[in-house]
Protein backbone atom coordinates (compact mmCIF):
# COMPACT_ATOMS: atom_id res chain seq x y z
CA UNK A 1 0.00 0.00 0.00
CA UNK A 2 2.67 2.52 0.98
CA UNK A 3 4.52 1.50 -1.71
CA UNK A 4 1.76 2.10 -4.05
CA UNK A 5 1.18 5.55 -3.08
CA UNK A 6 4.49 6.37 -1.97
CA UNK A 7 6.16 5.32 -5.76
CA UNK A 8 3.96 3.25 -8.38
CA UNK A 9 0.88 6.32 -8.07
CA UNK A 10 3.59 9.16 -8.31
CA UNK A 11 5.24 7.35 -10.69
CA UNK A 12 2.62 7.17 -13.45
CA UNK A 13 1.66 10.96 -12.65
CA UNK A 14 5.20 12.09 -13.78
CA UNK A 15 5.22 9.90 -16.37
CA UNK A 16 1.33 10.82 -17.64
CA UNK A 17 2.70 14.51 -17.20
CA UNK A 18 6.03 13.80 -19.33
CA UNK A 19 3.96 11.83 -21.93
CA UNK A 20 1.29 14.96 -22.15
CA UNK A 21 4.00 16.88 -22.58
CA UNK A 22 6.44 15.59 -25.25
CA UNK A 23 3.36 13.80 -27.60
CA UNK A 24 1.33 16.38 -27.04
CA UNK A 25 2.07 18.07 -30.12
CA UNK A 26 1.64 15.11 -31.95
CA UNK A 27 -1.93 14.01 -30.62
CA UNK A 28 -5.00 15.33 -32.41
CA UNK A 29 -6.27 18.29 -29.79
CA UNK A 30 -6.66 21.83 -30.30
CA UNK A 31 -6.16 23.46 -27.55
CA UNK A 32 -7.03 27.10 -29.22
CA UNK A 33 -10.30 25.90 -31.33
CA UNK A 34 -13.27 27.73 -29.94
CA UNK A 35 -16.86 26.15 -29.56
CA UNK A 36 -18.51 28.48 -28.84
CA UNK A 37 -22.10 26.59 -27.96
CA UNK A 38 -19.58 25.00 -25.33
CA UNK A 39 -18.81 28.10 -23.44
CA UNK A 40 -18.11 27.30 -19.82
CA UNK A 41 -19.69 23.66 -20.33
CA UNK A 42 -18.86 21.48 -17.18
CA UNK A 43 -16.95 18.35 -17.64
CA UNK A 44 -19.44 15.30 -18.36
CA UNK A 45 -19.98 12.74 -21.04
CA UNK A 46 -19.44 13.97 -24.33
CA UNK A 47 -17.17 17.31 -23.03
CA UNK A 48 -14.29 15.43 -21.54
CA UNK A 49 -12.98 18.08 -18.84
CA UNK A 50 -15.58 20.72 -19.95
CA UNK A 51 -14.86 23.71 -21.19
CA UNK A 52 -13.60 28.05 -20.81
CA UNK A 53 -15.23 30.92 -20.57
CA UNK A 54 -13.99 31.04 -24.71
CA UNK A 55 -15.41 27.37 -25.72
CA UNK A 56 -11.62 25.93 -25.76
CA UNK A 57 -11.59 22.32 -24.46
CA UNK A 58 -9.87 22.51 -21.10
CA UNK A 59 -8.46 18.47 -21.64
CA UNK A 60 -6.73 19.99 -24.48
CA UNK A 61 -5.38 23.00 -22.65
CA UNK A 62 -4.57 20.87 -19.92
CA UNK A 63 -2.35 19.05 -22.00
CA UNK A 64 -1.00 22.22 -23.51
CA UNK A 65 -0.08 23.54 -20.23
CA UNK A 66 1.89 20.36 -19.16
CA UNK A 67 3.82 20.85 -21.88
CA UNK A 68 4.81 24.43 -21.03
CA UNK A 69 5.37 23.43 -17.10
CA UNK A 70 7.48 20.36 -17.94
CA UNK A 71 9.75 22.16 -20.09
CA UNK A 72 10.07 25.28 -17.77
CA UNK A 73 10.79 23.00 -15.53
CA UNK A 74 13.66 20.89 -17.16
CA UNK A 75 15.10 24.04 -18.50
CA UNK A 76 15.32 25.46 -15.25
CA UNK A 77 16.65 22.85 -13.46
CA UNK A 78 19.24 22.19 -15.58
CA UNK A 79 20.63 25.25 -16.34
CA UNK A 80 20.46 26.10 -12.24
CA UNK A 81 22.18 22.75 -11.68
CA UNK A 82 24.87 22.77 -13.87
CA UNK A 83 25.79 26.33 -13.09
CA UNK A 84 24.89 26.49 -9.39
CA UNK A 85 27.02 23.12 -9.53
CA UNK A 86 29.87 24.59 -11.57
CA UNK A 87 30.02 27.99 -9.92
CA UNK A 88 29.57 26.06 -5.91
CA UNK A 89 31.86 23.35 -6.83
CA UNK A 90 34.83 25.70 -8.05
CA UNK A 91 34.98 27.88 -5.10
CA UNK A 92 35.05 25.71 -2.94
CA UNK A 93 38.03 23.74 -4.25
CA UNK A 94 39.57 26.68 -5.83
CA UNK A 95 39.46 28.91 -2.20
CA UNK A 96 40.65 32.05 -1.75
CA UNK A 97 39.31 35.54 -3.47
CA UNK A 98 37.30 33.27 -6.06
CA UNK A 99 35.43 31.76 -3.37
CA UNK A 100 34.72 34.80 -1.46
CA UNK A 101 33.28 36.66 -4.03
CA UNK A 102 31.03 33.27 -4.98
CA UNK A 103 29.67 32.92 -1.13
CA UNK A 104 29.02 36.89 -1.10
CA UNK A 105 27.01 36.93 -4.00
CA UNK A 106 25.48 33.35 -2.73
CA UNK A 107 24.65 35.76 0.32
CA UNK A 108 23.43 38.48 -1.77
CA UNK A 109 20.48 36.28 -3.33
CA UNK A 110 19.34 34.04 -0.46
CA UNK A 111 18.75 37.65 1.26
CA UNK A 112 15.97 37.71 -1.48
CA UNK A 113 12.95 35.79 -1.08
CA UNK A 114 13.54 33.89 -4.54
CA UNK A 115 10.24 34.27 -5.93
CA UNK A 116 9.76 37.84 -5.34
CA UNK A 117 13.06 37.93 -7.50
CA UNK A 118 12.04 35.95 -10.15
CA UNK A 119 8.23 38.00 -10.36
CA UNK A 120 10.51 41.25 -10.23
CA UNK A 121 12.86 39.91 -13.10
CA UNK A 122 10.18 38.23 -15.23
CA UNK A 123 7.87 41.85 -14.98
CA UNK A 124 10.71 43.54 -16.12
CA UNK A 125 12.29 41.00 -18.98
CA UNK A 126 8.56 40.90 -20.29
CA UNK A 127 6.16 38.12 -20.44
CA UNK A 128 7.12 34.91 -22.49
CA UNK A 129 7.96 31.64 -21.66
CA UNK A 130 11.91 32.05 -22.07
CA UNK A 131 11.90 35.08 -20.16
CA UNK A 132 10.03 32.78 -17.39
CA UNK A 133 13.24 30.33 -17.46
CA UNK A 134 15.75 32.88 -17.20
CA UNK A 135 14.29 34.58 -14.42
CA UNK A 136 13.41 31.45 -12.66
CA UNK A 137 17.25 30.08 -13.18
CA UNK A 138 18.73 33.53 -12.22
CA UNK A 139 17.03 32.60 -9.26
CA UNK A 140 17.53 28.35 -8.93
CA UNK A 141 20.99 28.03 -9.11
CA UNK A 142 21.86 29.60 -5.20
CA UNK A 143 20.59 26.11 -3.51
CA UNK A 144 22.85 23.99 -6.16
CA UNK A 145 25.86 26.53 -5.72
CA UNK A 146 25.40 26.32 -1.87
CA UNK A 147 25.00 22.76 -2.02
CA UNK A 148 27.73 21.70 -4.08
CA UNK A 149 30.37 24.01 -2.00
CA UNK A 150 29.19 22.45 1.13
CA UNK A 151 29.48 18.91 -0.28
CA UNK A 152 33.00 19.70 -2.53
CA UNK A 153 34.27 21.95 1.19
CA UNK A 154 33.92 18.48 3.18
CA UNK A 155 35.35 16.27 0.37
CA UNK A 156 38.55 17.88 -0.91
CA UNK A 157 40.32 17.17 1.98
CA UNK A 158 40.19 12.89 1.11
CA UNK A 159 42.63 10.67 0.17
CA UNK A 160 41.84 9.93 -3.01
CA UNK A 161 41.72 13.67 -3.76
CA UNK A 162 44.98 14.42 -2.88
CA UNK A 163 46.42 11.50 -4.44
CA UNK A 164 44.55 12.62 -7.81
CA UNK A 165 46.24 15.89 -7.00
CA UNK A 166 50.21 14.35 -6.58
CA UNK A 167 49.73 12.11 -9.62
CA UNK A 168 49.61 15.55 -11.14
CA UNK A 169 45.54 16.17 -12.29
CA UNK A 170 44.16 19.46 -12.72
CA UNK A 171 41.79 21.35 -10.61
CA UNK A 172 39.12 21.02 -13.23
CA UNK A 173 39.71 16.65 -13.49
CA UNK A 174 39.72 16.68 -9.74
CA UNK A 175 36.43 18.67 -9.68
CA UNK A 176 34.95 16.56 -12.88
CA UNK A 177 36.34 12.67 -12.16
CA UNK A 178 36.94 12.58 -8.38
CA UNK A 179 34.56 15.07 -6.54
CA UNK A 180 31.52 15.39 -8.89
CA UNK A 181 30.40 11.67 -8.84
CA UNK A 182 30.38 11.81 -4.67
CA UNK A 183 28.15 15.05 -4.93
CA UNK A 184 25.79 13.63 -7.46
CA UNK A 185 23.75 12.10 -4.89
CA UNK A 186 22.07 15.25 -2.53
CA UNK A 187 22.51 17.25 -6.05
CA UNK A 188 19.80 14.76 -7.70
CA UNK A 189 18.04 14.77 -4.63
CA UNK A 190 18.22 18.45 -4.62
CA UNK A 191 16.96 18.87 -8.43
CA UNK A 192 14.14 16.68 -8.05
CA UNK A 193 12.34 18.97 -5.54
CA UNK A 194 13.80 21.63 -7.75
CA UNK A 195 11.20 20.51 -10.38
CA UNK A 196 8.55 21.07 -8.01
CA UNK A 197 9.37 24.35 -7.15
CA UNK A 198 9.92 25.66 -10.69
CA UNK A 199 6.42 24.26 -11.89
CA UNK A 200 4.91 26.09 -8.79
CA UNK A 201 6.57 29.11 -9.68
CA UNK A 202 6.05 29.23 -13.21
CA UNK A 203 2.74 28.39 -12.42
CA UNK A 204 2.50 31.29 -10.18
CA UNK A 205 4.36 33.57 -12.49
CA UNK A 206 1.83 32.70 -14.74
CA UNK A 207 -0.88 33.61 -12.57
CA UNK A 208 0.10 36.91 -12.42
CA UNK A 209 0.43 37.37 -16.02
CA UNK A 210 4.02 37.21 -16.29
CA UNK A 211 4.29 33.80 -17.60
CA UNK A 212 3.63 32.23 -20.94
CA UNK A 213 1.53 34.94 -23.37
CA UNK A 214 -1.94 34.07 -24.33
CA UNK A 215 -3.39 31.90 -26.02
CA UNK A 216 -0.52 29.55 -25.31
CA UNK A 217 -1.98 27.83 -21.76
CA UNK A 218 -0.04 27.59 -18.60
CA UNK A 219 -2.01 25.44 -15.45
CA UNK A 220 -1.55 29.02 -14.03
CA UNK A 221 -2.54 30.94 -16.49
CA UNK A 222 -5.87 28.58 -16.68
CA UNK A 223 -6.28 29.34 -12.80
CA UNK A 224 -6.17 32.83 -13.50
CA UNK A 225 -9.13 32.69 -16.28
CA UNK A 226 -10.99 30.56 -13.88
CA UNK A 227 -10.87 32.66 -10.80
CA UNK A 228 -13.27 35.14 -12.45
CA UNK A 229 -15.47 32.45 -13.25
CA UNK A 230 -15.81 30.86 -9.94
CA UNK A 231 -19.31 30.65 -9.33
CA UNK A 232 -20.95 29.74 -12.57
CA UNK A 233 -17.54 27.43 -13.65
CA UNK A 234 -15.28 26.01 -10.90
CA UNK A 235 -13.99 23.35 -13.31
CA UNK A 236 -11.88 25.78 -14.95
CA UNK A 237 -10.05 26.32 -11.69
CA UNK A 238 -10.31 22.87 -10.70
CA UNK A 239 -8.80 21.11 -13.59
CA UNK A 240 -5.56 23.00 -14.22
CA UNK A 241 -5.71 23.13 -10.11
CA UNK A 242 -6.11 19.07 -9.72
CA UNK A 243 -3.20 18.45 -12.57
CA UNK A 244 -0.61 20.68 -11.32
CA UNK A 245 -0.96 19.49 -7.28
CA UNK A 246 -1.20 15.98 -8.79
CA UNK A 247 2.23 16.67 -10.66
CA UNK A 248 3.77 18.60 -7.39
CA UNK A 249 2.73 16.30 -5.09
CA UNK A 250 4.11 13.49 -7.43
CA UNK A 251 7.57 15.05 -7.93
CA UNK A 252 7.87 15.67 -4.31
CA UNK A 253 6.59 12.02 -3.12
CA UNK A 254 9.37 10.70 -5.53
CA UNK A 255 12.29 13.53 -4.44
CA UNK A 256 11.43 11.90 -1.16
CA UNK A 257 11.45 8.52 -2.09
CA UNK A 258 14.82 8.96 -3.99
CA UNK A 259 15.94 11.22 -0.98
CA UNK A 260 16.05 7.75 0.97
CA UNK A 261 16.89 5.92 -0.93
CA UNK A 262 20.12 7.41 -2.05
CA UNK A 263 20.59 7.92 1.68
CA UNK A 264 20.76 11.89 1.71
CA UNK A 265 20.04 13.98 4.73
CA UNK A 266 17.92 16.92 3.01
CA UNK A 267 18.99 20.22 4.54
CA UNK A 268 17.86 23.62 3.48
CA UNK A 269 17.38 27.15 4.52
CA UNK B 1 28.71 40.31 21.53
CA UNK B 2 31.25 40.39 18.72
CA UNK B 3 28.93 37.49 16.52
CA UNK B 4 26.21 39.76 16.71
CA UNK B 5 28.34 42.28 15.76
CA UNK B 6 30.19 40.43 12.88
CA UNK B 7 26.13 39.30 12.04
CA UNK B 8 25.09 43.05 11.73
CA UNK B 9 28.30 43.70 9.64
CA UNK B 10 27.56 41.35 7.16
CA UNK B 11 23.69 41.99 7.13
CA UNK B 12 25.03 45.61 5.85
CA UNK B 13 27.35 44.34 3.25
CA UNK B 14 24.35 42.17 1.97
CA UNK B 15 21.89 45.04 2.19
CA UNK B 16 24.59 47.31 0.09
CA UNK B 17 24.18 43.90 -2.53
CA UNK B 18 20.67 44.02 -3.07
CA UNK B 19 20.96 47.51 -3.28
CA UNK B 20 23.06 47.03 -6.13
CA UNK B 21 21.12 43.89 -7.16
CA UNK B 22 17.78 45.26 -7.43
CA UNK B 23 19.59 48.78 -9.43
CA UNK B 24 21.28 46.89 -12.14
CA UNK B 25 19.09 44.05 -12.42
CA UNK B 26 16.86 46.65 -13.75
CA UNK B 27 18.74 48.89 -15.36
CA UNK B 28 21.06 46.55 -17.45
CA UNK B 29 17.90 44.08 -18.37
CA UNK B 30 17.08 44.99 -22.21
CA UNK B 31 13.91 46.67 -22.99
CA UNK B 32 14.02 50.63 -22.54
CA UNK B 33 11.26 51.78 -20.25
CA UNK B 34 10.80 55.09 -22.28
CA UNK B 35 9.92 53.32 -25.42
CA UNK B 36 7.14 51.47 -23.15
CA UNK B 37 5.78 54.52 -21.85
CA UNK B 38 5.77 56.57 -24.64
CA UNK B 39 4.77 53.53 -27.53
CA UNK B 40 6.93 52.51 -30.54
CA UNK B 41 5.38 55.60 -32.58
CA UNK B 42 6.68 58.71 -30.18
CA UNK B 43 8.71 60.94 -31.67
CA UNK B 44 12.48 61.31 -30.91
CA UNK B 45 12.56 64.26 -29.12
CA UNK B 46 9.68 63.71 -26.44
CA UNK B 47 11.83 60.76 -26.34
CA UNK B 48 14.87 62.58 -25.23
CA UNK B 49 13.11 65.01 -23.43
CA UNK B 50 11.57 62.19 -21.34
CA UNK B 51 14.93 60.25 -20.61
CA UNK B 52 16.20 63.59 -19.50
CA UNK B 53 13.33 64.34 -17.17
CA UNK B 54 13.69 60.87 -15.43
CA UNK B 55 17.90 61.49 -15.46
CA UNK B 56 18.21 58.18 -18.07
CA UNK B 57 20.61 59.93 -20.33
CA UNK B 58 23.57 60.26 -17.94
CA UNK B 59 25.73 56.89 -17.41
CA UNK B 60 24.98 54.36 -15.49
CA UNK B 61 27.66 55.03 -12.65
CA UNK B 62 25.73 58.64 -11.94
CA UNK B 63 22.57 56.67 -12.20
CA UNK B 64 23.54 54.93 -9.40
CA UNK B 65 25.57 57.39 -7.35
CA UNK B 66 22.02 59.49 -7.30
CA UNK B 67 19.90 56.89 -6.01
CA UNK B 68 22.37 55.68 -3.12
CA UNK B 69 22.22 59.44 -2.55
CA UNK B 70 18.66 59.73 -2.77
CA UNK B 71 18.12 56.25 -0.20
CA UNK B 72 20.37 57.98 1.97
CA UNK B 73 17.76 60.62 2.30
CA UNK B 74 14.83 58.41 2.34
CA UNK B 75 14.30 59.48 -0.56
CA UNK B 76 13.14 56.79 -3.25
CA UNK B 77 11.52 58.94 -6.16
CA UNK B 78 8.53 59.62 -7.88
CA UNK B 79 6.10 57.15 -9.34
CA UNK B 80 6.27 57.42 -13.07
CA UNK B 81 2.29 56.49 -13.05
CA UNK B 82 0.83 58.57 -10.74
CA UNK B 83 3.63 61.03 -10.17
CA UNK B 84 3.92 60.65 -6.30
CA UNK B 85 6.75 60.21 -3.76
CA UNK B 86 7.20 56.62 -3.81
CA UNK B 87 8.38 56.85 -0.09
CA UNK B 88 4.42 58.01 0.64
CA UNK B 89 3.07 55.27 -1.63
CA UNK B 90 4.80 52.42 0.48
CA UNK B 91 3.76 53.96 3.57
CA UNK B 92 0.10 53.59 2.46
CA UNK B 93 0.74 49.72 1.30
CA UNK B 94 2.83 48.89 4.19
CA UNK B 95 0.28 48.58 7.10
CA UNK B 96 -2.19 46.00 4.26
CA UNK B 97 0.69 43.91 3.94
CA UNK B 98 1.93 43.83 7.46
CA UNK B 99 -1.35 42.85 9.33
CA UNK B 100 -1.73 40.14 6.49
CA UNK B 101 1.69 38.70 6.97
CA UNK B 102 1.23 39.16 10.84
CA UNK B 103 -2.06 36.77 10.50
CA UNK B 104 -0.61 34.60 8.80
CA UNK B 105 1.81 33.97 11.04
CA UNK B 106 -0.77 33.61 13.64
CA UNK B 107 -2.55 30.79 11.29
CA UNK B 108 0.47 29.27 10.58
CA UNK B 109 1.57 28.94 14.46
CA UNK B 110 -1.99 28.04 15.42
CA UNK B 111 -2.41 25.12 12.88
CA UNK B 112 1.42 23.89 13.24
CA UNK B 113 2.21 24.04 16.98
CA UNK B 114 -0.40 20.97 17.65
CA UNK B 115 -0.18 19.48 14.34
CA UNK B 116 3.82 18.83 14.49
CA UNK B 117 3.65 18.23 18.61
CA UNK B 118 0.97 15.58 18.27
CA UNK B 119 2.84 13.81 15.22
CA UNK B 120 5.93 13.86 16.94
CA UNK B 121 4.64 12.66 19.89
CA UNK B 122 2.33 10.21 18.68
CA UNK B 123 4.73 9.12 15.79
CA UNK B 124 2.86 7.11 13.28
CA UNK B 125 -0.31 7.29 14.08
CA UNK B 126 -3.42 8.58 12.73
CA UNK B 127 -2.19 12.51 13.69
CA UNK B 128 1.25 11.59 12.53
CA UNK B 129 -0.37 10.49 9.40
CA UNK B 130 -3.13 13.43 9.12
CA UNK B 131 0.22 15.79 9.62
CA UNK B 132 2.04 14.14 6.78
CA UNK B 133 -1.21 14.55 4.92
CA UNK B 134 -1.52 18.43 5.58
CA UNK B 135 2.01 19.59 4.91
CA UNK B 136 2.03 17.28 2.14
CA UNK B 137 -1.14 18.81 0.79
CA UNK B 138 0.24 22.53 2.00
CA UNK B 139 3.96 22.19 -0.61
CA UNK B 140 1.26 20.79 -3.66
CA UNK B 141 -1.50 23.46 -3.43
CA UNK B 142 0.49 26.94 -4.17
CA UNK B 143 -1.80 29.64 -2.42
CA UNK B 144 -2.66 31.16 -6.29
CA UNK B 145 -5.17 27.43 -6.26
CA UNK B 146 -5.98 27.57 -2.51
CA UNK B 147 -6.86 31.34 -2.58
CA UNK B 148 -9.68 30.53 -5.20
CA UNK B 149 -10.81 27.66 -3.95
CA UNK B 150 -11.23 29.13 -0.29
CA UNK B 151 -13.53 31.68 -1.99
CA UNK B 152 -15.46 28.88 -3.83
CA UNK B 153 -16.29 27.39 -0.89
CA UNK B 154 -16.53 30.21 2.23
CA UNK B 155 -17.31 33.46 0.08
CA UNK B 156 -19.41 32.10 -2.93
CA UNK B 157 -21.17 29.18 -1.33
CA UNK B 158 -21.01 29.65 2.17
CA UNK B 159 -21.26 33.60 2.07
CA UNK B 160 -19.19 33.91 5.17
CA UNK B 161 -16.41 35.60 3.97
CA UNK B 162 -16.08 38.59 1.66
CA UNK B 163 -14.62 37.54 -1.59
CA UNK B 164 -11.68 40.23 -1.85
CA UNK B 165 -11.18 43.54 -0.72
CA UNK B 166 -10.38 44.63 2.74
CA UNK B 167 -12.66 45.75 4.92
CA UNK B 168 -12.62 44.91 8.44
CA UNK B 169 -11.64 41.53 10.12
CA UNK B 170 -13.94 39.26 7.74
CA UNK B 171 -12.01 40.38 4.83
CA UNK B 172 -8.59 38.93 6.72
CA UNK B 173 -9.73 35.61 7.62
CA UNK B 174 -9.46 34.24 4.17
CA UNK B 175 -6.05 35.75 2.76
CA UNK B 176 -4.44 34.93 6.13
CA UNK B 177 -5.49 31.26 5.46
CA UNK B 178 -4.18 31.42 2.27
CA UNK B 179 -0.65 32.39 2.81
CA UNK B 180 -0.61 30.58 6.48
CA UNK B 181 -1.45 27.38 5.19
CA UNK B 182 1.38 27.03 3.47
CA UNK B 183 3.88 28.13 6.39
CA UNK B 184 1.84 25.76 8.44
CA UNK B 185 3.30 22.80 6.42
CA UNK B 186 6.57 23.57 6.54
CA UNK B 187 6.24 24.67 9.89
CA UNK B 188 4.73 21.25 11.24
CA UNK B 189 7.14 19.03 9.67
CA UNK B 190 10.02 21.64 11.18
CA UNK B 191 8.90 20.86 14.81
CA UNK B 192 8.19 17.38 14.41
CA UNK B 193 11.71 16.59 12.96
CA UNK B 194 13.02 18.72 15.82
CA UNK B 195 10.86 17.42 18.34
CA UNK B 196 11.96 13.52 17.89
CA UNK B 197 14.98 14.50 17.80
CA UNK B 198 15.04 16.04 21.43
CA UNK B 199 12.51 13.23 22.73
CA UNK B 200 15.64 10.78 21.97
CA UNK B 201 18.46 12.69 24.26
CA UNK B 202 19.34 11.49 27.85
CA UNK B 203 17.40 14.34 29.58
CA UNK B 204 14.39 13.15 28.63
CA UNK B 205 14.63 9.95 29.85
CA UNK B 206 15.78 11.57 32.92
CA UNK B 207 12.58 13.46 33.41
CA UNK B 208 10.60 10.66 32.22
CA UNK B 209 12.55 7.81 34.64
CA UNK B 210 12.13 10.20 37.75
CA UNK B 211 8.29 10.04 37.24
CA UNK B 212 7.10 13.32 35.28
CA UNK B 213 3.73 13.40 33.78
CA UNK B 214 4.58 13.03 30.10
CA UNK B 215 2.59 16.39 29.92
CA UNK B 216 5.31 17.74 31.86
CA UNK B 217 8.16 16.25 29.85
CA UNK B 218 6.97 17.15 26.46
CA UNK B 219 5.88 20.84 27.19
CA UNK B 220 8.53 21.92 29.80
CA UNK B 221 11.75 19.76 28.51
CA UNK B 222 11.37 18.99 25.13
CA UNK B 223 9.45 21.85 23.57
CA UNK B 224 11.71 24.51 25.08
CA UNK B 225 14.76 22.77 22.80
CA UNK B 226 12.67 21.84 20.30
CA UNK B 227 11.86 24.96 19.50
CA UNK B 228 15.33 27.37 18.67
CA UNK B 229 15.75 25.94 15.64
CA UNK B 230 12.20 25.96 14.89
CA UNK B 231 12.54 29.53 15.30
CA UNK B 232 15.59 30.16 13.01
CA UNK B 233 14.20 28.37 10.16
CA UNK B 234 10.48 30.29 10.79
CA UNK B 235 12.64 33.17 10.04
CA UNK B 236 14.12 31.99 7.21
CA UNK B 237 10.95 31.35 6.19
CA UNK B 238 9.46 34.83 6.73
CA UNK B 239 11.01 35.29 3.12
CA UNK B 240 8.92 33.07 1.33
CA UNK B 241 5.50 34.07 3.21
CA UNK B 242 6.34 37.87 2.00
CA UNK B 243 6.73 36.36 -1.39
CA UNK B 244 3.83 34.31 -1.15
CA UNK B 245 2.00 37.96 0.32
CA UNK B 246 1.98 39.30 -3.37
CA UNK B 247 0.63 36.38 -4.50
CA UNK B 248 -2.15 36.00 -2.19
CA UNK B 249 -2.44 39.80 -2.69
CA UNK B 250 -3.33 39.61 -5.55
CA UNK B 251 -5.77 37.05 -5.43
CA UNK B 252 -8.00 39.05 -3.12
CA UNK B 253 -7.20 42.22 -3.94
CA UNK B 254 -5.54 43.21 -0.71
CA UNK B 255 -4.27 47.14 -1.40
CA UNK B 256 -0.98 45.89 -0.38
CA UNK B 257 3.00 45.91 -1.12
CA UNK B 258 2.89 42.49 -2.96
CA UNK B 259 -0.15 44.10 -5.08
CA UNK B 260 1.93 47.37 -5.61
CA UNK B 261 4.58 45.18 -7.40
CA UNK B 262 2.62 43.43 -9.68
CA UNK B 263 0.88 47.13 -10.47
CA UNK B 264 3.75 48.82 -11.36
CA UNK B 265 5.06 45.55 -13.35
CA UNK B 266 1.73 46.14 -14.91
CA UNK B 267 2.44 49.89 -15.40
CA UNK B 268 6.11 49.82 -16.30
CA UNK B 269 6.49 51.91 -13.90
CA UNK B 270 10.25 50.97 -12.69
CA UNK B 271 10.97 53.01 -9.61
CA UNK B 272 8.13 52.28 -8.05
CA UNK B 273 9.10 47.84 -8.71
CA UNK B 274 12.35 48.98 -7.74
CA UNK B 275 11.43 50.68 -4.59
CA UNK B 276 8.73 48.12 -3.57
CA UNK B 277 11.36 45.12 -4.14
CA UNK B 278 13.80 46.66 -2.05
CA UNK B 279 11.80 47.52 0.47
CA UNK B 280 10.34 43.63 1.09
CA UNK B 281 13.61 42.59 0.63
CA UNK B 282 15.24 45.08 3.49
CA UNK B 283 12.41 43.42 5.15
CA UNK B 284 13.71 40.22 5.06
CA UNK B 285 17.25 40.99 5.71
CA UNK B 286 16.32 42.63 8.89
CA UNK B 287 14.32 39.92 10.25
CA UNK B 288 16.62 37.32 9.32
CA UNK B 289 19.12 39.47 10.48
CA UNK B 290 17.27 39.79 14.29
CA UNK B 291 16.38 35.69 14.22
CA UNK B 292 20.31 35.14 14.10
CA UNK B 293 20.71 37.67 16.98
CA UNK B 294 17.87 36.40 18.90
CA UNK B 295 19.36 32.68 18.73
CA UNK B 296 22.49 33.74 19.68
CA UNK B 297 20.92 35.62 22.48
CA UNK B 298 19.36 32.37 23.73
CA UNK B 299 22.05 30.08 22.90
CA UNK B 300 25.11 30.83 24.63
CA UNK B 301 26.95 28.00 22.47
CA UNK B 302 26.16 30.16 19.72
CA UNK B 303 27.58 33.22 20.98
CA UNK B 304 31.10 31.83 22.14
CA UNK B 305 31.13 29.79 19.58
CA UNK B 306 31.07 32.83 16.80
CA UNK B 307 32.82 35.21 19.70
CA UNK B 308 36.38 32.91 19.14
Amino acid sequence: MARLLGLWLPLAVVALWALAALLGPWLPLSPDTIHLPRILQPPGAGSLLGYDDLGRSLAARVVSGAQTSFLVALWVVAISASLGTALGATSAYLGGAWDQVIVRIIDIFLAFPGILLAIALAGILGPGIDNVVLALSVVGWVGFARLARAQVLSLKQREHVQAARVLGAGPLRILYRHLLPLILAPLIVEASFGVAGVVIAEAGLSFLGLGVQPPAASWGSMIRDGARYLLVAPHMVMVPGVALALVVLAVNLLGDRLRDRLDVRRWRA
Amino acid sequence: MSFILARLFSALLVVFGVLCLVFFLIHWVPGDPVEVMLGESARAADREALRQALGLDRPLGVQFLHYLDGLLHLDLGTSLHSQRPIGEILLERLPATAELSVAALLVAVAIAFPLGVLSAVHKDSVWDHLAMGVSLGGVAVPNFLLGPLLILFFSLWLGWFPVSGRDGLASLVLPALTLGTALAAILSRMLRASLLEVLGEDYIRTARAKGLAPRVVIWKHALRNALLPVITLLGLQLGALLAGAVITEVVFAWPGVGQLVIEAIQRRDYPLVQASVLLISLIYVVVNTLTDVAYALADPRLRVGGGR
